[in-house]
């Protein structure tokens, strides 16, 4: 076990780097907050298809072929895909691995996602079993709205605390070949449940396994929260990061100024989405933009970036069951 | 396993939750209702009326059928030119309430599922958001029939 540390962490001592990423989005995310750091911005919803599944498997089907174009590497390069996405039996991600030809491995972890297919991939290109990985999720909004709430054009309100499925996809490359940040560590979570039943306030029902994850990655690594330049969640939103707070304050931890929420930041204040985005989308495409351009700039030298997942369907919220929320956590390090 | 363990945990964190969230504003989401959903009847009245003087031999309720029509039809027209639902997120139940929102309410997944088909999707989900009301509808009209054999 030379690189398992601790109870749920592993170190990955070759440091996996990524040689390639790209963020693609919706148009209401390219009105938000980080519009000028993303690699592409839909004009349309649908992306010229029929459907808005079909327009989901094309955003991600894009960001994953031009982030392996923006690593220099050709198709016939990729060893692995990884990846998943929100809809049922995860069609949008592999019926787009069938235009691909390579191997495809697919994950599920609701909006944690992008961080499950990063720890899973980085531990393979560690070991050296795959060379180059593409890892890779994405979501629409019409599309989940579809399948997890009402028709669009249903006329109710949405609740204060509900938050607005991003549209949007992102995709990295990881090789240890190359140049780019490093992963150095990975921590993957437990499913985490506290008994909260409410389906529009996915904040509450994640933040408990939010905070499981970030505890456990601190004490494996014997790290505290001021040791990151960023700590970031994935789609907690702005009441879930407040309890996440909470939470981590009421076990010791203080997460300061250096904690952020991709939910919370990925729309600005007057898109009234109430608590912010949310969506595997949501957090694929902000580390893939903002967050790796950013590191790019110097302005942030060690994130911890922990994605969070509710890992509920619409048959167990109509039993009655509560929302188990799951979140992964990989370290990313500057280098270049 | 560890089911009961976690029962007093769990009961603190959703005690603390309902502490937390935001709560809607009721005023102002109350006199949004109002004043859409009087506009709407004062909408249907006009229709009502409307209708009355141009056909003088109409009676009331003849008229008050086709004003119904009349609202329903609009109703899915605005729905489908996707205006009802920015309507909606202003009103409330100032739209959802009125027979207007019934009618959204059906044409709103007819629409949508449009996609998977006229037999599997039109016709399956038409009643998914509007069913219930039409069941509850039919069973009560039922007890009440039932009520009024006896007495």
């Amino acid at each position: 076990m030379k690189n398992k540390i601790g109870d749920q962490t592993i170190k990955f001592t070759n440091c996996p780097r990524i040689i390639g990423n790209y963020a693609i989005v919706g148009e209401k995310e390219g009105n938000g907050t980080f519009k000028d750091y993303y690699d592409f911005i839909l004009k349309d919803d649908l992306f010229g298809e029929k459907t808005f599944e079909h327009a989901e498997r094309k955003i991600i089907e894009q960001a994953i072929s031009q982030s392996i174009e923006k690593a220099k590497l050709n198709i016939s390069d990729i060893d692995l895909l990884i990846g998943g996405d929100l809809l049922n039996q995860i069609i949008s991600m592999s019926f787009t691995a069938r235009y691909f030809d390579r191997p495809f491995l697919g994950v599920y972890g609701a909006c944690s996602t992008m961080a499950e297919s990063l720890a899973i991939g980085a531990a393979l290109v560690n070991a050296e079993y795959v060379k180059n990985v593409v890892c890779s999720t994405g979501s629409h909004f019409s599309s989940a709205e579809r399948q997890y709430r009402f028709p669009l054009e249903l006329g109710n309100q949405r609740p204060p605390t509900s938050q607005w499925t991003v549209t949007g996809a992102g995709s990295s490359i990881l090789s240890l070949s190359g140049e780019g940040h490093k992963i150095t560590m990975a921590t993957f979570g437990k499913v985490t449940d506290y008994g909260v039943s409410d389906v529009n306030n996915m904040g509450a029902a994640m933040a408990p396994a939010a905070m499981s994850t970030l505890i456990s990655h601190f004490q494996d690594t014997k790290t505290t929260p001021d040791d990151y330049d960023l700590i970031l969640t994935g789609d907690l939103g702005k009441l879930g990061s407040e309890i996440l707070m909470d939470l981590m304050e009421h076990n010791g931890y203080k997460l300061g100024k250096n904690y952020n929420d991709c939910g919370q930041m990925i729309f600005n204040n007057n898109q009234k989405t109430f608590q912010g985005g949310s969506g595997a989308g949501c957090s694929a495409a902000v580390l893939n933009s903002f967050i790796l351009k950013k590191m790019d700039e110097g302005v942030f030298k060690k994130v911890l970036f922990a994605a969070t997942g509710a890992l509920l369907s619409t048959l167990s919220s109509q039993q009655g069951d509560s929302i188990p929320g799951i979140c992964h956590a990989v370290v990313i390090e500057k280098g270049r | 396993m560890k089911k009961e363990k976690h029962l007093t945990r769990n009961e603190q964190y959703n005690v603390y939750v309902e502490a937390k969230i935001p709560k809607t504003k009721n005023f102002p989401t109350l006199i949004y209702a109002f004043i859409v959903g009087g506009i709407i009847c004062m909408i249907g009245q006009g229709i009502s009326d409307a209708l009355m003087a141009i056909w003088p031999s109409m009676s009331q309720e003849e008229a008050s059928a086709w004003m119904l029509i009349v609202l329903i039809f609009l109703s899915s027209f605005l729905t489908a030119l996707g205006v009802y639902d920015r309507i909606g997120v202003f009103a409330g139940a100032g739209s959802i309430v009125p027979i207007t929102g019934f009618s959204n309410s059906i044409t709103s997944p007819a629409i949508e599922f449009k996609k998977e088909g006229i037999i599997f999707g039109t016709c399956v989900k038409m009643f998914s958001v509007a069913g219930p009301v039409i069941v509850c509808g039919l069973v009560i009209s039922f007890l009440t029939g039932l009520i009024y054999l006896f007495i």
